[in-house]
């Protein structure tokens, strides 16, 4: 079995005449180590499948199930303590705390794990270094550029080593140099072995990945093709669902 | 780094609203304080005044509308320029039922002379029953005779005498045989001297101002007596000093319940601004909620952050609102204790009893706030910003 199944899941928003079908009956499967792509126009259901994804957004109908767990079937608290051991969570606005310095940031997973304070310094320390922030520790966000906090962001999504890092438009507002810096680091952890779903409006970002699930109107596009890779000189699958049904 | 340490954050960097958390509580706290400290002091300032008070049982001339304090005992009348009681009809006293239980019977009689250019009020006294009935009094010299008197000590000052100066007083040379330590009370600022010596001085033989009676044994039957005596003295107004305190006490109660009603109120209002800010507060802050929340803070960690934020405001504002009622209530009891007598201790108790009255007012008003922000939707929370 794959290691994460999505089955015929559905979200709206709202109700009445306000409904909004955020996305609609999809299916799709992730294995594990893998690096996905999430791809389509905005409003197309991006954030929200990841948020789903992240167990962070109860769908409205199907099934979600990571490493056999069923994730929308725990318990509302199991369900946090499923998102700090599993899910790391890059946003796409950041989401630093802003009276909170940049390590502090970092360690904020930690904070309710069970370790020495040392330990946890540690652990945020080398998540820092891992994105080159080493140095600029003590500064609070507000004395950092974008690119910098981008990089807290992401430093903060794996201090944990979770097995897998949700990135929702991490280079969305970075110059290409920063961009390529960013998209190097995910793919070195990836290499590493997290599984990584990002989402990009990018088609250079979209390359680094294995595969591209591209949504439009709340549902996978169908049918394979492949993508005109422009930063890397490899061209890769753009799968829709079929595709990935096929593989699975 | 752990949710103490955020909390902890959190408030320093929400100086402007921590404060006003902490004023809200501290204010509270403060007002209570003050009323109890006061209350007690006042409570305690009555009992003392009571227990060192050798005379149980004033013997006064009926008079309407007069307002006599003497002892610092507001006991109903002004002036001693008033009727006076026949010394002849004190002496029946000793025919009363109770009249073993009697052990002082102390005739007093008041008047206002000239001595060197100051008004000072002259008792005359039976400086003999007054070793019952002031038990307290320490005189610097000696008993005066017949042609002698002793100073209060404040009077001493004011006429700049002590013992062994002449005094004239209204055409009579006299000596002072001695000052009177301070009492605290108002001996301090008159003139005593034998009952005989100011009667004859105020044109007054024969006749007492007022008597005070030390009824010494325990249970005295007190009602009793005062029943007796004033059966025997005629056209006197007959009242036992207890029943005089009692009406303080009960005065005194009433104002323990008001300044309890007020108290609750103002404790009230204190914990609506916490319940207010605090709601302000978790809205604000939602983003930095969504963030905790995603990022696999549970619902009861989100909850702890709010309630030691709370918690932290709550302790501060308990003992700044003691030390902030401990001086007003000093101050008040400077501005309301009649010749001074009362005071106010710092109480560990007290500083205790604000502390978790603090803590406690503080977390209550805080629990809702702190469910809403662990109830926040991280997605949500998110999303909205
Ligand atoms: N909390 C919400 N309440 C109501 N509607 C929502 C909510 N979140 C998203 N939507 C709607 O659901 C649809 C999908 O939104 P989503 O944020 O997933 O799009 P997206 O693909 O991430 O877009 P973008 O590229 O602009 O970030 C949109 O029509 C959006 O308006
Ligand atoms: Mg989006």
């Amino acid at each position: 079995m794959s290691y994460i199944r999505a089955e015929n899941i559905s979200k709206q928003y709202g109700n009445g005449d306000a409904t909004v079908m955020a996305i609609q009956d999809i299916d799709f499967t992730v294995e594990s180590g893998e690096f996905v792509s999430i791809m389509g126009e905005s409003g197309a259901g991006k954030s929200t499948l990841l948020s789903i994804v992240g167990a962070m957004n109860p769908p409205s109908s199907g099934k979600f199930v990571v490493d056999e767990i069923d994730v929308y079937h725990l318990g509302s608290e199991k369900r946090t303590d499923f998102r700090r051991e599993f899910i790391g969570f890059v946003f796409q606005s950041f989401h630093l705390v802003p009276y909170l310095t940049v390590l502090e940031n970092v360690m904020l997973p930690l904070t309710t794990v069970k370790a020495t304070k040392k330990r946890k310094r540690t652990l945020a320390e080398e998540a820092l270094d891992q994105v080159g922030l080493t140095g600029k520790e003590q500064r609070l966000p507000s004395q950092i550029s974008g690119g910098e906090k981008e990089r807290v962001a992401v430093a903060r999504a794996i201090v944990n080593d979770p097995p897998v890092l949700l990135a929702d438009e991490p280079t969305g507002n970075l110059d290409s140099k920063t961009t390529h810096e960013i998209m190097d680091l995910l793919q070195r952890l990836n290499q590493e072995g997290t599984t990584i779903l990002m989402v990009t409006h990018s088609q250079d970002c979209a390359a680094y990945a294995e595969r591209i699930l591209r949504v439009s109107d709340g549902r996978l596009i169908e049918g394979e093709g492949l993508v005109e890779a422009l930063c890397l000189d490899r061209k890769i699958p753009l799968t829709g669902a079929g595709g990935l049904m096929l593989r699975a | 780094m752990n949710l103490r340490d955020i909390a902890f954050k959190n408030l320093l960097r929400r100086k402007a609203k921590a404060l006003f958390v902490l004023a809200g509580l501290a204010i509270g706290v403060s007002t209570v304080v003050a009323l109890i400290s006061f209350v007690d002091a006042m409570t305690e300032n009555i009992n003392h005044k009571l227990e060192k008070y050798g005379a149980n049982i004033l013997i006064v001339p009926k008079t309407e509308n007069l307002s006599l304090t003497y002892g610092g005992l507001s006991l109903g009348g002004v002036s001693f320029e008033m009727q006076e009681i026949r010394e002849q009809d004190l002496a029946k006293i000793q025919s009363i039922k109770n009249a073993a239980n009697v052990a002082g019977l102390g005739p007093m009689v008041f008047g206002v002379v000239n001595v060197e250019g100051n008004r000072v009020l002259l008792a005359g006294v039976d400086f003999e029953a007054n070793w019952i009935l002031k038990p307290w009094w320490k005189i610097d010299g000696t008993i005066p005779g017949e042609k002698g008197l002793v100073l209060g000590s404040e009077t001493a000052v004011v006429l700049g005498l002590n013992q062994g100066s002449p005094v004239t007083i209204r055409g009579r040379q006299l000596t002072v045989s001695g000052v009177l330590k301070p009492t605290g009370s108002q001996d301090d600022q008159l003139i005593f001297m034998p009952l005989k010596t100011a009667q004859a001085i105020l044109n007054k033989e024969g006749l007492v101002s007022m008597a005070e009676v030390a009824a010494l044994c325990k249970d005295c039957p007190i009602e009793a007596m005062v029943k007796q005596i004033s059966d025997v003295v005629p056209g006197a107004k007959v009242m036992a000093i207890q029943q005089v305190v009692k009406g303080r006490m009960e005065a005194l109660s009433q104002f323990k319940k008001f300044s309890y009603g007020v108290s609750i109120v103002v404790v009230l209002v204190g914990s609506l601004v916490v319940l207010v800010t605090m709601m302000g507060s978790v809205r604000e802050r939602t983003e930095e909620i969504g963030i905790f929340r995603a990022i696999g803070f549970r619902k009861s960690h989100v909850f702890k952050i709010v309630l030691l934020e709370a918690g932290f405001i709550s302790a501060a504002a308990g003992i700044l609102g003691y030390l902030a009622g401990f001086v007003v209530a000093k101050g008040a009891i400077r501005l309301f204790s009649e010749s001074g007598g009362a005071s106010i201790q710092p109480s560990f108790e007290l500083l205790g009893g604000s502390f978790v009255l603090a803590v406690l007012v503080g977390l209550m008003a805080s629990v809702y706030p702190a469910y809403l922000a662990s109830r926040m939707d991280p997605n949500q929370a998110l999303n909205a910003i």
